[in-house]
């Protein structure tokens, strides 16, 4: 018997007012492995993040988590998973401590690191009693993806995470994925930068062939 | 293999082609009823003892009021099928049956304001029923803007389900409550109930014109859906070849059917 | 399972008033609504006590409704533009029981300052003394009415830009056997008549609205943030 991977999507497609959106996405993800969404703007990179977690609703195609339909299995797939959007979540009347506290409440699976220390790891050390409406938009998304730190989700789905974010940044984020898959998550995220870390796949969207015009 | 005919019927295409003959029997059908109807009603049956001639507009009232408020369940019927069975042409019906139980709405309470004055000596009352009325039609006239609001057809449809189906819930409530309210309130000069028993005379005119009501709502959803149908599968081929040999005539005849 | 949709209800509780409470300045605006729109009554009607005695009840129910749906609209707005709302819909609890939260923060930060407050206001449109107990009850239950049906009327507006003057067309006409058993329990009590019949109507549509309205919701919601 072949064993299941860990996230498959089969013949996935997504329609908006009779307008095909996503077409025929096919993916399969074992543990330890990263997908790299790629495509132009509009070309659905959004879109394809949203049914992953099953915020929207495919019009056909089915996504199944260790081998059973994702309807089945909806509470432990929705606890095992990590999203953040495009719009980092942050409230800007919470200091940062506050709002990071908050979202990992509300996510079920997570480790033993403070929220100070998840704070100060995103290099926002001094700045967790300061309401959030005096940061930038990078301290925004920083105070968001200070949840990687924290989350033991197996699966994470990043819509854009490099936005706004220094280089610095970013190669703290590279290291904190390799992380991730070296204990045996998986990662989908779309992205327009170069990544270096092992066993990534790269996976283009184009807008769907043969649309009505 | 049983449920073929529903899929069918769910289909704009097959609707559109087979509507065409429905109406070629509905339409004159509706005509000589509503027509017969409204002939015997207002020309043969006797007059009122009490109210005269001016009793006769129950004759419109009725109907309408009755139409206006079966409407906004069958818009609601329409909409919850759409949400189960998430089929396009019944989002389509939805949209269809909104402006017309308005339109309904809005007759009953207008030709209840001209009987009111020779009744009552004042074209408004608050009277139970007109409350109703008029907040029945607040609850079409929120579905049509809810409808509006959004650009998007599938969020457009579905939204205005949900508030269609709160709304179906909140009908009975409502029409109980204003009931209730309005015999707390009741002035004892005006003492509104209808007459227990109507006269047979009076009466079979009355049926055969809620009957007509029922037929012409039939056929004016009909049309309204068939429009509605051409305007959101405009894009398809089947749609571009029914407008492509005479489409100019075609274009043209679409218009003067709204 | 039942701990995790505890935790689902409570967190969100939690954090809509604190969100209140870090702005409270905006959230008092229905309260100072309500107290100022009062004195535009003896203004535009009467001075003289003994009518205003006639109307007080209705209109500090009508005024309690139009201050909470001036601020139901901002229940999933903010939500919305940050991003919140995506990652509300993705929480493995039932959705119903974050929104019910939410609901419930609310009418702690609106209905029931309201009912707090009317006391005053009665004192101001001289309400006859028999009215007071029974007004706060009423307030205090048809307010939680408002916020659960205004709550489905936010959900299916949140994705418009102009969604706040729809979102009144649409849940009004659904407000009226609120306000009709509202006034009803006040003017009851006035005229000397038993006026737990009315308030107990009351409370039959606050049960059916907590359990219908939050489904009602969830729903809406689903696909208003589709788009």
């Amino acid at each position: 018997m072949p064993h299941s991977p860990l996230l498959k999507v089969e013949n996935l497609a997504f329609e908006r007012d009779d307008n095909s959106v996503l077409e025929n996405i096919d993916l399969s993800l074992n543990s330890g492995e990263i997908i790299q969404i790629e495509g132009a703007n509009g070309s659905g990179k959004t879109t394809l993040l949203r049914l992953l977690t099953s915020a929207l609703q495919p019009s056909a195609g089915n996504i199944f988590y260790k081998g059973s339909p994702i309807g089945e299995c909806r509470y432990q797939y929705l606890s095992d998973m990590l999203y953040i959007g495009h719009q980092p979540a942050v409230k800007l009347t919470l200091t940062a401590e506050e709002n990071l506290r908050w979202m990992v409440n509300s996510s079920a699976k997570t480790n033993q690191l403070s929220i100070a220390d998840a704070l100060a790891g995103v290099g926002l050390a001094g700045y967790s009693d300061i309401p959030c409406y005096t940061l930038s938009a990078g301290q925004h998304r920083r105070v968001a993806l200070a949840r990687l730190l924290i989350s033991e989700a197996a699966l994470w789905y990043l819509d854009e995470p490099f936005t706004a974010i220094d280089k610095q940044g970013v190669s703290f984020l590279e290291s904190r994925l390799q992380e991730h898959l070296d204990s045996g998550g998986v990662v989908v995220l779309s992205s327009h930068q170069d990544l270096a870390l092992n066993n990534l796949r790269k996976y283009s969207l184009n807008p769907p062939a043969g649309q009505v015009q | 293999m049983s449920w073929q005919w529903f899929h069918r019927l769910g289909s704009p295409r097959w609707f559109y082609h087979n509507s065409a003959r429905w109406l070629a029997w509905l339409c004159p059908i509706a005509a000589v009823v509503v027509l017969g109807g409204l002939v015997w009603g207002l020309a043969i049956a006797p007059e009122d003892a009490k109210q005269g001639n001016s009793f006769r507009i129950i004759y419109l009232h009725v109907p309408a009021s009755f139409l206006a408020l079966a409407g906004y369940y069958i818009m609601a019927i329409a909409g919850a099928v759409g949400l189960i069975w998430k089929m396009k042409l019944s989002y389509m019906v939805m949209k269809s049956a909104a402006p017309i139980g308005a339109a309904l709405t809005f007759i009953a309470l207008f030709s209840g304001a001209i009987w009111g004055k020779p009744t009552w000596g004042t074209y408004w009352v608050w009277d139970a029923r007109i409350t109703s009325m008029l907040i029945l039609l607040f609850l079409y006239l929120g579905v049509m803007a809810l409808q509006y609001a959004y650009h998007s057809i599938d969020a457009a449809s579905k939204a205005s389900a949900i508030l269609a189906l709160v709304g179906t819930v909140n009908i009975p409530i409502i029409y109980k409550s204003v009931d209730w309210w309005y015999t707390l309130h009741q002035p004892a000069t005006i003492k509104f109930t209808s007459a227990p028993s109507m006269h047979p005379d009076m009466f079979q005119p009355l049926l055969v014109m809620i009957i007509g009501f029922y037929l012409f709502y039939a056929v004016a959803l009909i049309l309204h859906t068939r429009s509605e149908i051409l305007r959101r599968e405009r894009k398809t081929s089947w749609v571009r070849e029914l407008l492509k040999p005479k489409q100019e005539f075609k274009a043209d005849k679409q218009v003067g059917k709204r | 399972m039942a701990n995790s949709l505890n935790s689902g209800f409570l967190a969100w509780l939690r954090r809509d008033l604190l969100l209140a409470y870090r702005r409270r300045g905006e959230a008092a605006s229905p309260l100072v609504f309500f107290v100022m729109v009062s004195t535009l009554i003896p203004l535009g009607l009467t001075p003289e006590s003994a009518r205003l005695a006639e109307v007080a009840a209705g209109m500090i129910w009508v005024m309690a409704l139009l201050a909470t749906l001036l601020s139901v609209d901002g229940l999933f707005a903010s939500d919305y533009q940050d991003g919140s709302l995506e990652q509300l819909l993705i929480t493995p609890q039932l959705l119903p029981m974050p929104l019910l939260g939410k609901i419930t923060a609310h009418w702690l930060t609106t209905g029931l300052p309201l009912t707090l407050v009317s006391p005053l206001l009665g004192l101001m449109l001289s309400l006859p003394a028999s009215g007071y107990l029974p007004m706060i009850c009423s307030l205090a239950l048809g307010t939680a009415c408002l916020s659960l049906t205004g709550a489905v009327g936010a959900a299916l507006t949140v994705s418009l830009r102009k969604g706040g003057l729809l979102l009144s067309l649409l849940v009004m006409p659904l407000y009226m056997p609120v306000i009709i058993f509202g006034t009803a329990t006040v003017t009851y009590a006035i005229d000397g008549l038993n006026w737990l019949p009315p308030l107990a109507i009351l409370g039959a549509l606050f049960a059916a609205s907590i359990a219908l309205c939050p489904l009602a919701a969830a729903g809406a919601l689903r696909i208003t943030s589709a788009n």
